[in-house]
């Protein structure tokens, strides 16, 4: 007892004393902490109203308003699909969270992990469509909230990761058109902002497709995202090809295997283990950038809450909306972080 | 088997290899030794392609190395090589490395690779590491695994490109003693290597090169005992005193 | 020795190697495909534009750039009415969005820096406080925050007669932010090029005792002198001036204010979600290349004999300045392009200027052209420039 009070005093000296400076920072801070967190505290917990009617209840109160949130639930996460039918986006998002479990937690060896998200993906698509066993179905601009975020980020980092794979390779190619034209295209994606490409897909598309054709906007979006993502992806891929010893080419090159085979057997292989942090990286920055949709008109998570605080009886509980939304973020980037530090620091004890 | 007419190479615009010629016969063991930057190893990998060689001709077993890309896959079906940094495939294990080329260029049932390749790795005695990934091996383990990686292509000629010159004095041996085996079994070889111990017991064939030429070719007696060139008898003066 | 002439990488003619095995032939055909199959797919979607443009009657060119653009844009660096032309509506956005990068980058970077020294220090709560702001920041959508500045701006603001008082002389209401700002005088030119004078000096002075060390080995403590040198010219030519001190304060009127500076509720709240956002990063990318140089080289240092600020400034910033380069280099372009987000709150740079044109004009492609071309241009000039000062900064490595 004595022991740990002791130990907590030295802690106390050589983390928050050991000098002036830092004597005077933790007060400081300190009495910051004594002047904000109690009102903090008594708006988001003591005098939050859950029950309110609209958000002049809850400024007479002086707490969050997080009645909004719950008033507006079911359209934040779900938006406009059909009401009656929204246990199916439910499952899906059940689905897409037993998936990102089963990813972290690295339960499943590689193969059968590849097998589960072909699978969930697979049943998130006939969830969402429906039109088959008794599901009526559902157009995809009914597709809103978390659902259709989490269908973007998926569907677009399938799509954009064989992209990635050939663009990295075309870079580091001996063949100089095939190098030039995917230079042109990595440094020209990332020259132009998200927002540039999603205006691009969404309205510009349309003008450069024969006439009668037509793509869903979530297609478009879909499209959008993965081109985009494909050429920052790429740049990750190309480092982990740099970081390859040339004796692994030669080696298989000695051994009689052809283009293909190296690439596929024993380059790529290495190049994307070393590089798994950097991908998760740029997942989470491309798990972000879907929420620029909502600027663009598809009815996201984020847009279904900007949909929802224009009822004139909440137009004021925007700070308790858009901290749900950033919460709801924050889970899955942070997560996402947490593993990819997690492997970081695996992968490098592994190379010491 | 193989054969080099007046062979020419250039890095930028320094010649690396200076009409270079060489005739190995089938099942002969050829020795090649010489300062560093003598062209040894550059030699050695033209003639599996690694290196383009841009005047003379090469030819492997009757066919001539030239662009054709048939010709080249065919030729280093028929090669195998060793390199002084093992290239050992780290993400794949010992087993896997040995079958990677078996099955994917041979196209050889997995059953059969794995069984052709634990016969290679009995031959350089570490059968019990078959499980295991490059990076839990010693050097001269290592070296032995690309030894037996090698040899499951069943090559007809092994190239040896300075194979102990990275391992730890007591690793050496080891490697010596499976190559000193595989010599009297009878394949054909050429390694770059500074062992003249190794060179005595098994070469045929001593080759001296010194700034990209060849300098002497002679039988091992002759080479080691009366040297024609002042610059042979220089450098084997100076690594036999060691 | 070979002389060049005699290089000849020829192969000899009497080779006979079937073509559609020979490497070059192969690697050809493949590159040529390759090209072949992008040029179609870039013909055909331009056949389709102009095939959809022309049945739709959407005049193409560049000709609207001329025309009236008759739309107020309401923050403008340089004059501009409705009755200006699109091209000038174009310029003043490209202006406004040079404006926000480049306050947001000097911003940032002094925020960001005030971060990673926080991150690095030796008090643990204010580590943690930066730990769970950089945190916040990182992993949510930058286009959420700005969401929420602009409407803590325009919304929880109070009107002008209410306004908050941060500081004497600036307010901040539902009008926007306002500031005072110096009267301008003739003498405030003097005074700039007795600064610039000044650091000419200090620079030279910085060179004579660099050099002076050299030779004689004895340090000179110059930091004050050359402090002192360049502040000192322009407070003197300020006081001799009479030292003119006359601030445009802006004053509360009943409705609105007088007087002063002000920025709209849309550009500060642009400004401050993407400098929030981007110190979190820049922050992490200073903190990261302090620490990636290993711990050996400041014992080096020590062993050495050099004192603790001398480790610092001769050995560990240089080399963390380094690896800083690159990452730092990405993230101001970041910086810029996530600007063009200003779109969703309605501030008027080059994105959201862009946006009003093609939906005046129709000419949707035209206009994204031009903005993608801008944004082109700017990314590849930083990293260009970057690339070039990353090259002579760069370590010999063989």
């Amino acid at each position: 007892m004595k022991a740990g009070a002791a130990r907590a005093l030295r802690w106390t000296r050589v983390n928050l004393f050991s000098t002036p400076l830092n004597a005077a920072l933790t007060l400081f801070i300190a009495y910051l902490a004594v002047r904000l967190l109690p009102g903090t505290v008594g708006w988001a917990v003591l005098r939050a109203s859950l029950t309110a009617a609209d958000d002049r209840a809850c400024a007479a109160s002086g707490g969050a308003c997080w009645a909004f949130i719950l008033d507006w639930s079911r359209f934040i996460l779900f938006g406009r699909f059909p009401y009656a039918q929204q246990w199916r986006p439910a499952i899906v998002l059940v689905i897409f969270a037993a998936l990102l479990l089963a990813s972290f937690s690295r339960l499943l060896p590689g193969r059968w992990l590849a097998l589960a998200w072909a699978g969930g993906l697979g049943a998130v698509a006939l969830l969402m469509w429906g039109g088959v066993l008794g599901m009526p179905y559902v157009d995809t601009a009914l597709w809103n909230g978390l659902p259709l975020t989490l269908i973007l980020a998926a569907g677009g980092l399938g799509i954009s990761f064989p992209l990635a794979l050939l663009l990295a390779l075309g870079r580091r190619s001996s063949l100089p058109a095939v190098r030039t034209l995917s230079i042109v295209y990595i440094e020209g994606a990332r020259g132009v902002p998200f927002i540039a490409w999603l205006f691009l897909m969404l309205v510009l598309l349309p003008l450069f497709l024969p006439p009668g054709v037509a793509i869903a906007k979530l297609w478009r979006a879909e499209i959008a995202f993965a081109l985009f993502i494909a050429a920052y992806l790429a740049e990750v891929v190309r480092g982990g090809l740099q970081a390859i010893p040339r004796g692994q080419y030669e080696a298989a090159d000695a051994l009689g295997l052809g283009y293909l085979h190296k690439t596929a057997l024993v380059i790529l292989p290495q190049a994307l283990a070393v590089t798994i942090p950097a991908q998760v990286n740029t997942f989470i920055g491309a798990f972000k950038d879907t929420a620029l949709i909502s600027i663009v008109g598809l009815f996201d998570l984020l847009q279904d809450t900007n949909t929802a605080l224009n009822d004139p009886a909440w137009r004021m509980a925007y700070v308790e909306g858009y901290v749900f939304v950033g919460a709801v973020y924050f889970v899955f980037c942070y997560s996402m972080s947490l593993y990819s530090r997690r492997l970081e620091r695996r992968l490098g004890r592994e190379r010491r | 088997m193989i054969e080099l007419r007046r062979v020419n190479k250039w890095f930028g615009g320094r010649q690396v290899l200076k009409d270079v010629s060489l005739t190995v016969a089938r099942g002969e063991r050829v020795v090649v030794c010489g300062p560093s930057g003598a062209g040894k190893s550059t030699m050695i990998r033209c003639i599996n392609r690694l290196e383009e060689h841009q005047q003379g001709e090469i030819f492997v077993d009757g066919i001539e190395l030239t662009g054709d890309v048939k010709q080249i896959e065919a030729i280093r079906r028929e090669v195998g090589m060793v390199f002084q940094h093992f290239n050992l495939f780290p993400h794949l294990t010992v087993l896997d490395n040995l079958t990677l080329a078996p099955i994917w260029v041979r196209r050889m049932p997995r059953r059969e690779a794995e069984d052709l390749a634990m016969l290679y790795l009995e031959r350089v005695r570490i059968p019990e590491q078959a499980g295991k990934y490059p990076s839990q091996l010693s050097g001269g383990e290592q070296q032995r695994v690309a030894i037996a990686r090698a040899l499951c292509m069943k090559p007809q000629i092994m190239l040896f490109d300075e194979p102990t010159s990275a391992l730890d004095p007591e690793m050496i041996k080891e490697v010596l003693d499976v190559m000193v085996e595989l010599a009297q079994s009878g394949m054909t070889m050429i390694c770059v290597t500074h062992e003249m111990g190794f060179a005595r017991e098994v070469a045929d064939l001593m080759v001296f090169m010194d700034q990209g030429e060849v300098i002497e070719t002679a039988p091992p007696d002759r080479f080691f005992t009366a040297p024609r060139n002042e610059r042979t008898r220089l450098f084997l003066g100076r690594i036999l005193r060691q | 020795m070979v002389p060049a002439d005699q290089r000849a990488p020829a192969s000899p003619p009497k080779r006979q190697v079937a073509p559609w095995n020979d490497e070059r032939v192969r690697s050809l055909a493949f590159q040529s495909l390759t090209l072949a199959l992008v040029v179609g797919l870039l013909a055909y979607l331009a056949l389709n534009a102009a095939d959809n443009l022309s049945r739709q009657g959407i005049a193409t060119g560049f000709g609207f750039l001329g025309r009236e653009a008759s739309f107020a844009i309401t923050t403008a660096l340089i004059p501009y009415s409705p009755a200006d032309t699109y091209a000038r509506a174009l310029l003043v956005g490209l202006l406004n969005t040079l404006l926000v990068a480049g306050l947001g980058l000097v911003l940032a970077t002094l925020l960001g820096l005030a971060l990673g020294l926080a991150r690095l220090s030796a008090n643990w709560l204010l580590g943690r406080l930066a730990l769970v702001y950089v945190e916040i920041m990182r992993n949510t959508p930058l286009v959420l925050q700005l969401f929420l500045w602009w409407d803590l701006l325009r919304l929880s603001t109070p009107p002008p007669r209410e306004a908050w008082k941060p500081l004497p002389g600036v307010y901040i209401s539902l009008r926007g932010v306002f500031f005072p700002v110096p009267v301008y005088d003739p003498l405030y030119l003097w005074m700039g090029a007795a600064l610039a004078l000044g650091v000419a000096a200090a620079a030279l002075l910085g060179v004579w005792g660099r050099r002076r060390q050299a030779r004689t080995g004895r340090a000179l403590r110059l930091g004050l002198p050359g402090l002192a040198l360049i502040l000192l010219p322009p407070a003197i030519v300020f006081f001799a001036g009479g030292a003119p001190h006359l601030l445009d304060v802006p004053h509360p009127t009943r409705f609105d204010f007088s007087g002063g500076r002000s920025i709209t509720p849309e550009f500060a709240a642009l400004l401050a979600g993407l400098v929030a956002y981007t110190a979190a990063f820049i922050g992490e990318i200073l903190r990261g290349s302090i620490l990636s140089v290993r711990s050996g080289q400041s014992e080096a240092a020590a062993a050495l004999g050099l004192t603790r600020g001398q480790a610092l400034r001769l050995i560990v910033l240089p080399q963390a300045i380094r690896v800083a380069i690159p990452p730092l280099t990405s993230e101001y372009l970041n910086l810029a392009k996530n600007s063009s987000l200003a779109v969703a709150i309605g501030f008027p740079e080059l994105f959201s200027v862009t946006n009003t044109v093609a939906n005046q004009t129709g000419q949707a492609i035209e206009a994204m052209a031009i903005v993608c071309a801008t944004y082109l241009a700017i990314s590849l000039s930083i990293s260009l420039l970057m690339n070039l000062y990353n090259r002579s900064m760069a370590p010999v490595e063989r």
